[in-house]
């Protein structure tokens, strides 16, 4: 039963950079800013006061809604602001900065193992909620919003995304290597509160690694299967993932959910498992530092909230010729404009293109040469698409299903004319939403 | 590390490109088109080889001089202005007066192409639009054709090639009678040519040429239609390369054999057999490089495959009961024509809507 998802595109995927590289531990720095929208959903409300102390691993922010989740300090040390703050995406958000106290130890006390067997699934999702735990694969959404089902419905199937489709990142990779038992243990964790059938991890051939290893831990838990996957971007969004595994085509209207699938990232997992088994929230992440301007790359446990600057001066610097420096996966993440924005639990990457990546582009007009179609992986027709976004013709754009686009890029990466066609796309969805 | 940090640029994702441009695609049309070319010189001589460097450089230059004249940036780098000249000139018969050539690639960039807004704007394929104006303008020299393989092929010229501006063109009849004479004594086995298109032939005279030697390219026509075979495989490079949508020319030759084999059936004394309606004439050069003109086709899925058959079907009632033998040229503009309306209808399914929503209720 070998499924895939139709179209998309295969970008060179220069992992090699960091892929045998074991991940590391950053060091502690002397100042964490954490924006309290860095999840999805309605921002984290601060329950501490700025001069106020605080330890490691301490609540510092509480949900600020249902979907939306806890904030936790990353180090021991001092309030030293709420305010705002340059966060990643350009914009100002509202930030706890904390600054390290030089004379503690950051060593966490260990808590005793949460009985994770006896909670009910409402108080399981809460336990995930006050933990902080979002989907680390990028969008940082919320994980119990995932969990929690209408009356009646009930997951059938946990899907594991550990397909890591974007070029250059290797943090899944790493962390399917390095903690494959934890990566079972969080599984084992949600599949049985949830009350699934069956768990699938999606991994992509190109770690083939990463499939051996899990397979040799797996045979002894039961009705967990690793599926590899043939390299193909955007494998790891989540409609196409599900295509992908299960041959399905989830109608546009629908969410994974509404038919019994929860889907979930690999390091989220993980984040999980060290959460019930030893109380530590989320307040670390694993991710890749790379690209032709790092002096060195790596692959980094960071605390969240470690300014950019720190993570790259870890990693010996930027080059001279570094142009551009990006947030995420080079398709999709976001470019960044200043050093000093923090680390958020969505940063799966830094990468640093010099132009040898980042070449400069001349845009060209629309030969209708159709690729952008065959890109597609939601069948949509970009080349249209971007034609009415610059008419401004938001209407019909819609009619044309503006909003089932996912921004995964390939589009813009596949066009020979080098039509911005996504971010063309992008700009429209705001600019339709705020008229 | 931060007084001295790079100045970087912020750029939307994605942040990497594929390497394909628009001047890679064009030149490898450009690519594809060399052996076609070569074949066309090696058939019918240096007449060919003037024909068809006089419309590349005409297409060029006109470009060029739109883009001094606008004050825009110069865009014959993209190589699409020489994909149109070479093209042109491969669909012209091999003595066709050079004067009347770059007439043609004149009007081919400047009301195919420039008027419309330059590259990705034109409606129709450029190069069938400076031919249609040379068909319409010069009916006899474009109706002219010469035997290939003539023996002095590589050092004289056609005669009606160096005709002088708005004169008439040297009459061939005399200078065919001579080559095919020749041609005879020297190889018995090869029928006499009189420079008539197998579709003329078949057309006008119920004679009908073996489709071997057509799909080979041994018989007379325009400059590079002749050889089915060798166009076939330089697109089949194209498709390779993934520069090439191999469902255009697939349709269209479809379409063609589909309507050509339905006439057959009913009246098989009357009518071509599909096979001869495939290799013959303009309908392979059409199908492969001329119908495949991005810009000029639609780009959706099932937009394709019915522009393609339309093609096909125009191009074999044009030749069945149009009073042109040939009809390849006006079934693909009529296709280009009709490509934005058959692409509004023909949107692509949108990934979880239509088809599988039903199959679900």
């Amino acid at each position: 039963m070998r499924h895939r998802f139709s179209h998309g595109v295969h970008p060179q995927q220069n992992k090699e950079l960091t892929v045998d590289l074991p991940i590391q531990r950053v060091p502690f720095v002397g100042r964490y800013v954490l924006p309290l929208d860095q999840h999805l959903g309605a921002p984290a409300q601060a329950t501490v006061n700025v001069g106020e102390r605080v330890r490691r691993g301490q609540r510092i922010a509480r949900p600020g809604g249902f979907v939306s989740t806890a904030l936790h300090s990353p180090v021991t040390g001092k309030v030293m602001a709420i305010e705002p703050r340059r966060a990643p995406g350009g914009k100002f958000s509202p930030s706890i900065e904390i600054h390290a106290d030089p004379f503690a130890t950051q060593r966490l006390t260990p808590n005793p193992p949460i009985d994770w067997l006896s909670l009910t699934l409402e108080e399981f999702i809460h336990h995930i909620q006050w933990a902080g735990i979002v989907g680390l694969g990028g969008a940082a959404f919320p994980s119990h919003v995932k969990y929690s089902m209408p009356e009646g419905k009930k997951i059938e199937y946990l899907l594991i995304n550990g397909a890591e489709c974007e070029p250059y990142l290797t943090n899944d990779h790493r962390l399917m290597l390095e903690r494959p038992d934890a990566l079972l243990q969080g599984i084992a964790i949600v599949k049985r509160k949830l009350g699934a059938k069956r768990a699938i991890i999606g991994i992509e051939t190109n770690k083939p690694g990463a499939i051996d290893t899990l397979r040799a831990q797996i045979k002894r838990i039961h009705k967990v299967d690793v599926m590899p996957l043939p390299v193909k971007y955007p494998q790891g969004a989540e409609r196409m993932l599900i295509k992908a595994v299960f041959g399905y085509e989830l109608p546009a209207t629908k969410l994974p959910r509404d038919i019994g699938i929860a889907v979930n990232n690999v390091s989220s997992l993980v984040a999980i498992a060290d959460y019930f088994g030893s109380g530590l929230p989320l307040i670390e992440r694993i991710i890749t530092v790379s690209g032709s301007g790092v002096t060195y790359p790596a692959n980094l446990i960071v605390p969240i909230g470690t300014p950019l600057r720190e993570v790259l001066r870890f990693c010996g610097g930027l080059r001279e010729a570094t142009k551009s420096v990006i947030m995420g996966g080079p398709m999709m993440g976001q470019p960044i404009g200043s050093l000093d924005i923090p680390i958020v639990k969505g940063t799966s990457g830094i990468l640093a293109f010099t132009e040898k990546e980042a070449s400069t582009t001349f845009e060209l007009p629309c030969i209708r040469c159709g690729r952008c179609l065959a890109a597609c992986p939601h069948f949509l027709n970009p080349s249209r698409l971007g034609r009415l976004a610059k008419a401004r013709r938001f209407d019909e754009m819609r009619a044309y299903r503006l909003t089932d686009c996912v921004e995964c890029g390939a589009c813009s990466y596949a066009c020979p004319s080098e039509i911005p066609l996504v971010q063309l796309i992008r700009t429209a969805k705001r600019e339709s939403h705020q008229r | 590390m931060a007084e001295n940090a790079p100045a970087v640029e912020l750029r939307t994702s994605p942040h990497i490109r594929n390497a394909s441009s628009v001047d890679q695609i064009m030149r490898n049309v450009v690519y594809a088109l060399l052996p076609v070319c070569a074949f066309a010189v090696y058939q019918f001589g240096i007449s060919a080889l003037a024909l068809i460097l006089m419309t590349t450089l005409a297409c060029v230059l006109t470009e060029q001089m739109f883009c001094w004249f606008s004050e825009k940036p110069g865009t014959i780098n993209d190589n699409s202005a020489v994909v149109s000249g070479m093209l042109l000139g491969l669909t012209l018969p091999p003595g066709f007066p050079l004067w009347m050539a770059a007439v043609a690639g004149f009007i081919a960039i400047a009301l195919g192409k420039v008027i419309f807004g330059g590259i990705g704007f034109n409606v129709f394929n450029p190069a069938l639009v400076g031919r249609a104006f040379v068909q319409a303008a010069f009916p006899v020299a474009i109706t002219t054709w010469t035997p290939a393989f003539a023996p002095g092929r590589f050092v004289e010229f056609i005669p009606s090639t160096w005709t002088f501006p708005f004169a008439a063109p040297a009459p061939v009849a005399d200078w065919v009678k001579q080559t095919s004479l020749v041609i005879q004594e020297t190889s018995p086995n090869v029928d006499a040519f009189t420079g008539a298109t197998a579709l003329a032939l078949q057309k006008f005279q119920q004679v009908t040429t073996d489709v071997g030697d057509m799909f080979l390219g041994f018989s007379a026509g325009s400059a590079g239609e002749t050889s089915a075979l060798l166009i076939l495989v330089c697109g089949g490079y194209l498709v390779f390369r993934k520069m090439l949508d191999w469902r255009i020319p697939a349709a269209v030759l479809l379409g063609a054999f589909v309507s050509a084999g339905f006439f057959f059936l009913l009246d098989a004394e009357q009518y071509p057999d599909p096979f001869f309606v495939l290799f013959s004439g303009g309908l392979m050069l059409g199908a492969v490089f001329m119908a495949s003109d991005m810009v000029a086709s639609p780009v959706t899925p099932v937009g394709i495959w019915v522009y393609g058959i339309l093609i096909g079907f125009i191009t074999v009632i044009i030749r069945l009961f149009g009073g042109l033998s040939e009809g390849v040229m006006y079934a693909i503009l009529f296709g280009n024509a009709a490509s934005p309306l058959i692409e509004a209808v023909t949107q692509p399914r949108v990934y979880g809507t239509g088809r599988q929503r039903k199959a679900e209720s």
